[in-house]
């Protein structure tokens, strides 16, 4: 009987669906008439559009070579010596990139293989002495100091490689154009624990292999490098990048024996790749022979452009999400809270007496305007962003149109769940000021705190923690350009690196939302309004 | 006896306006609780935030006493919504009108309020001061920051400048959302706008591209000029020095109380 007493009340299905749909046609009207709330949309949008003129409002100057690190300390290191920048070299995929190490070569006609056995990899850092002296010499290694065999397109910088590798605490790697690493044997080299290196050259194919003792070979990787001419530079390196954090230049040697080629050997070149230039060696390398030993001494890297500071992306000229989101999330509370405040939540209560029903209704209207706004907001910073970074004098990082899709469409569901988890604690919370405060602290508060930077030290395990832990994690489905663990930078979340995935922060913060929906939900149906 | 009440002499009704908010602070629950709440999170914060610091060398950079009031960033919000509730819940709750009824003198009637607000503040920014400073002081040695890393004293005229600092920080933030609350009138709108000024300056700092831009973002924002109040070493490479940076945050929250006297004393509640 008291099932048949309710069913009147509680419609299901199609009639059900109907309601809810009257009931978000009704949100919607409560949402476009209120004059303050449509005013926070524009300014939303504009806040977020017209803040990409700040952050690309300048010119980098170029005291320092693009590729010199020391640069890239900080937000709030100034570079003071002015200088047009020369533009970075550009990889195969079009990338800024860094291309300056010493490389002894002979050029390779058609199919070939090179090999090596490898005795030690050691490096030195050029420590400066009192004003006035010359800067000295002391032993020192970076963990990504670099020395091996590499088949390169020619000694043009950003051109086509691949190389097998010894590092300084990252065992045998191998690399190819620039952005991809694969390892190899683990531990250091040394000369009663050498470590032998081969390349295969095979049409647009290069092989890489390593052994321990010259007979068992293991493979490493096969890079497919497109663009290879019949004729490449082929031969030994050595190259160590600087110290980002205290601008120190590095050199490495590399001890290389019994060198095996499968082709007529013409001698070793040695050439300085970059020259001397702003983005050539920061130190210049040199080959010595001795007694069937050839040592490779090199300065600089082959690697990405990526880092703080060091490029643009997109990311950039979404910089202003920041600003948008207190216009919304003051918003999704006073959709909410405003009801309380002027005692209308009764009326609605008595429209829709399914309490969850009228969150949900509130929940989609909120959410669809949010988005659409971000949408909007978004697209205008990209296109604008986008036709401003030439003045910056900044390398760009070229994004994908994927990927670029990817940080509009997540730039608006990131303020389009704000706004709904605001919504959220307001009715939790029913009193608009706590609400905004709540809603603006959980997502500001971590971010600030993890990008509060300490001298001389990226953000600690703790503190990455803050970014994947609360909603601020949200903010990495902006991230443009890869972290490359092999590239020695700095990566902050100020520089737009973040410890989770895209997607996945996306969900950190869509699961702080749900979850304030749920105990929104129980709370509202539990208690009087 | 009315002509005795006519001529009462204006400090007279200041005294009265003043007993009369302190009656609504002690006899309404939210304000004790919020300033309760404001001591918790900034005292809370600082244990967590000394008790992950780590100084291994001698040159770490650290600052300690940023490090023990690492709180304020939380602190500030509640002593925001706390300035703000002040003249919103006035309004919000229609309260305001009997309130000008009682008190036509609008301007003694916002003095008391920012009076009442002051007096409260000031108390509960110095607890939650004293206790970051006390923790900090407790738990950083067993950290790093010893004497063989550059810290001899936690209580040298620096620190004595940085609690001091913060705890003039914490009201100003107060007074200067009681400012934008009588200007904007609604509690949710201005507790975003002081947010929307606290947070974003140090995030728009960061993200420009320009070096000078943000250093001049970092002067004019009152979250990043607060911060410089309670630095004790580094000063001289801050783009303030610490009393400058207190002072912008004092101009800051001057300007806002100017505009809320205005719009009290010349639009109707």
């Amino acid at each position: 009987m008291t099932t048949a007493a309710m069913t009147p009340h509680r419609p299901t299905g199609a009639a059900g669906q109907e309601r809810f749909w009257r009931l978000v046609h009704a949100e919607w009207n409560k949402f476009r008439t209120v004059r303050g709330w449509v005013i926070a949309m524009i300014v939303a949008i504009g806040a977020i559009a017209v803040f990409v003129f700040a952050a690309t409002s300048v010119s980098r100057s170029c005291g320092t070579p693009a590729s010199s690190l020391s640069a890239a300390r900080s937000g709030s290191t100034a570079v003071s010596v002015s200088t047009a920048c020369p533009p970075p070299p550009a990889g195969p995929g079009g990338e800024p990139v860094q291309d300056d190490f010493y490389f002894a070569h002979q050029p390779l006609t058609g199919n070939g293989t090179i090999t090596v056995q490898m005795t030690s990899l050691t490096g030195q850092v050029e420590v400066s002495q009192a004003p006035g002296g010359a800067p000295q010499l002391r032993p020192g290694m970076q963990p990504w100091s670099k020395a091996g065999i590499i088949i390169k397109q020619s000694l043009s910088q950003g051109s086509a490689y691949a190389a097998m590798m010894v590092t300084g605490t990252h065992g045998v790697r191998m690399q190819w154009d620039y952005q991809t690493d694969t390892p190899g044997l683990t531990g250091s080299v040394s000369a009663t624990s050498p470590r032998w290196l081969r390349l295969v050259r095979d049409g647009s194919t290069i092989t890489g292999y390593d052994s321990a003792d010259g007979t068992h070979w293991t493979l490493v990787g096969s890079a497919t490098v497109p663009g290879l001419t019949a004729t490449v530079q082929a031969g030994l390196f050595a190259a160590a990048p600087g110290n980002p954090n205290t601008g120190a230049t590095f050199t490495a040697t590399g001890a290389f024996r019994h060198i095996a080629l499968s082709w007529p050997g013409a001698g070793w070149t040695g050439t300085n790749v970059g020259g001397s230039g702003p983005n050539g060696v920061p130190l210049p390398g040199r080959l010595r022979q001795n007694a069937g030993t050839l040592a490779v001494t090199g300065s600089g890297d082959i690697a990405p452009l990526a880092g703080n500071l060091n490029v643009l992306s997109a990311q950039r000229a979404l910089a202003g999400t920041f600003i948008g989101l207190i216009p919304l999330i003051v918003v999704g509370a006073m959709f909410i809270t405003g009801e309380y405040r002027r005692g209308l939540i009764q009326v609605s209560l008595v429209a829709s007496p399914r309490r969850g029903r009228l969150l949900a209704a509130k929940a989609v209207v909120l959410g669809m305007v949010s988005f659409v706004t971000g949408l909007i907001a978004a697209t205008l910073a990209v296109a604008v962003g986008t036709h401003r970074f030439a003045r910056t004098g900044i390398p760009v990082w070229p994004v994908p149109a994927l990927t670029e899709a990817r940080l509009v469409v997540g730039t608006a569901a990131l303020l389009a769940v704000a706004a709904v988890l605001a919504l959220a604690i307001g009715t939790i919370l029913r009193r608009s000021a706590l609400a905004v405060t709540t809603a603006i602290v959980l997502i500001f508060v971590p971010y600030l705190l993890a990008t509060k930077q300490t001298p001389q030290a990226g953000p600690s395990a703790w503190v990455e923690s803050l970014l994947r832990i609360t909603p601020a994690a949200a903010f990495s489905v902006q991230q443009a350009v890869p972290q490359f663990s092999q590239v020695t930078a700095i990566y902050t979340p100020t520089g737009g690196y973040y410890p989770l995935a895209p997607w996945a922060g996306l969900a950190v913060e869509c699961a702080w939302a749900a979850a304030a929906l749920a105990l929104a939900y129980y709370l509202l149906r539990r208690r009087d309004a | 006896m009315s002509l005795t009440a006519r001529v009462a002499p204006p400090r007279y009704l200041l005294g009265q306006a003043l007993h009369a908010e302190w009656t609504k602070f002690r006899t309404v629950a939210g304000p004790s609780w919020l300033l309760a709440g404001a001591v918790t999170v900034t005292v809370a914060v600082g244990v967590a935030a000394a008790s992950v610091a780590r100084c291994s060398s001698a040159a770490c950079g650290i600052d300690p006493a940023s490090v023990s009031f690492t709180g304020i960033y939380l602190g500030q919000a509640a002593a925001a919504v706390a300035g703000v509730l002040a003249i919103g819940n006035e309004y919000s709750t229609g309260m305001i009108k009997l309130s000008l009824t009682a008190m036509p003198r609008r301007l003694t009637w916002f003095f008391a309020k920012a009076t009442m607000l002051t007096g409260p503040m000031l108390i509960a920014a110095t607890v939650a001061v004293l206790g970051s400073a006390l923790a900090g002081r407790l738990i950083l040695p067993g950290h790093g920051f010893t004497p063989a890393h550059g810290y001899t004293s936690l209580s040298a005229g620096a620190d004595v400048r940085a609690a001091a600092g913060t705890i003039l920080y914490l009201t100003l933030i107060a007074l200067l959302s009681l400012g934008v609350a009588a200007t904007v009138r609604d509690s949710a709108v201005a507790i975003g706008l002081v947010l929307g000024v606290l947070y974003l300056f140090p995030i728009a700092a960061a993200v420009v591209s320009s070096p000078a831009l943000a250093r001049h973002l970092q002067q004019i924002g009152p979250l990043p000029a607060g911060l410089d109040a309670q630095a004790t070493i580094g000063v001289k490479s801050l783009p303030l020095t610490p009393w400058q940076g207190l002072g912008v945050v004092a101009l800051w929250t001057v300007g806002a109380l100017l505009l809320g006297a205005l719009v009290l004393k010349f639009r109707d509640a």
